[in-house]
């Protein structure tokens, strides 16, 4: 097996436990770190994937941002260890919904209409990342989704501050 | 580098299953809100993945806005939690039942 391989099969388990441990874990503390560890094992992916501009803005977005976040509204929140909040009461159900969710693309998998010709390719331009291509796509043909998103962060800035204001 | 794009798909689906059941089961809203994240970032790899696949950066770009569009929504989720936790004293969606008449 290709070392690179390897390295996707240990990164992609290592990523896999963590997510489990984010929604298995009781203490929210708990599943925050879990989840750090989860983006981070992404962003080595999207390295694996030739994605370096992505998974930089990764790390800084999810684990130096959204993390912080999370442990600021935990902290804030400030709630006790529940007991015997792990689970609802549907849980057999949620579990049978996320299963047979699971299952059917996995049966669309198994059929192999997915399957057909779908191996990496060898990098096109290796050299110098992909930063410069991607540069150029998102300033020429996505120039306007860009500002827009823009203009949505702008949104959820104001919304968030208005909503977490202590009088309304 | 022999890793098969079906392979990366399995990852990120089974990614996003983990985040549906704890979106299903949990009942603190900031590990739903977690939950979220976990989705968000299964179908970023599965664009990341297809961006590789067919040497294309459109896959890379819309990642780059799937990661800013998610700061957003978690930003104003968590603002929504601490607005809920003010005024209810609670994050458990369960004791959230306002609306239920």
């Amino acid at each position: 097996m290709a070392p690179e391989a390897v390295v996707f099969y240990v990164l992609a388990s290592i990523a896999l436990i963590a997510a489990v441990m984010v929604i298995w874990s009781r203490s929210v503390i708990h599943s925050a770190i879990y989840l750090v560890l989860t983006f981070f094992c992404v962003a080595a992916v999207y390295v694996l994937l030739r994605a370096e501009f992505v998974a930089v803005v990764q790390v800084l977005v999810y684990a130096g941002g959204i993390l912080v976040l999370f442990l600021f509204a935990i902290m804030l929140v400030n709630l006790g260890d529940p007991g015997g909040s792990r689970v609802r009461l549907h849980a057999t159900l949620s579990g049978f919904i996320g299963v047979s969710v699971g299952g059917m693309i996995l049966y669309v998998y198994s059929t192999g209409r997915l399957a057909s010709a779908l191996v990496v390719n060898p990098p096109a331009a290796a050299g110098g990342g992909n930063i410069q291509l991607l540069g150029a796509a998102l300033y020429r043909d996505y120039l306007l989704p860009f500002e827009i998103a823009s203009i949505l962060l702008l949104v959820a800035m104001i919304g968030a501050i208005v909503l977490a204001r202590q009088k309304y | 580098m022999p890793v098969p794009v079906s392979h990366i798909l399995v990852f990120s689906l089974l990614l996003f299953s983990i985040g549906v059941l704890g979106v299903l089961t949990r009942r603190n809203a900031i590990v739903i809100l977690m939950s979220i994240e976990l989705m968000m970032n299964a179908a970023n790899i599965n664009f990341i993945a297809f961006s590789q696949r067919l040497q294309n950066m459109v896959g890379q770009v819309f990642g780059v806005f799937t990661i800013a569009v998610a700061a957003g929504e978690v930003a104003v989720g968590l603002a929504v939690v601490l607005a809920l936790f003010r005024n209810r004293d609670t994050v458990y969606v369960d004791e959230v039942h306002v609306m239920k008449g």
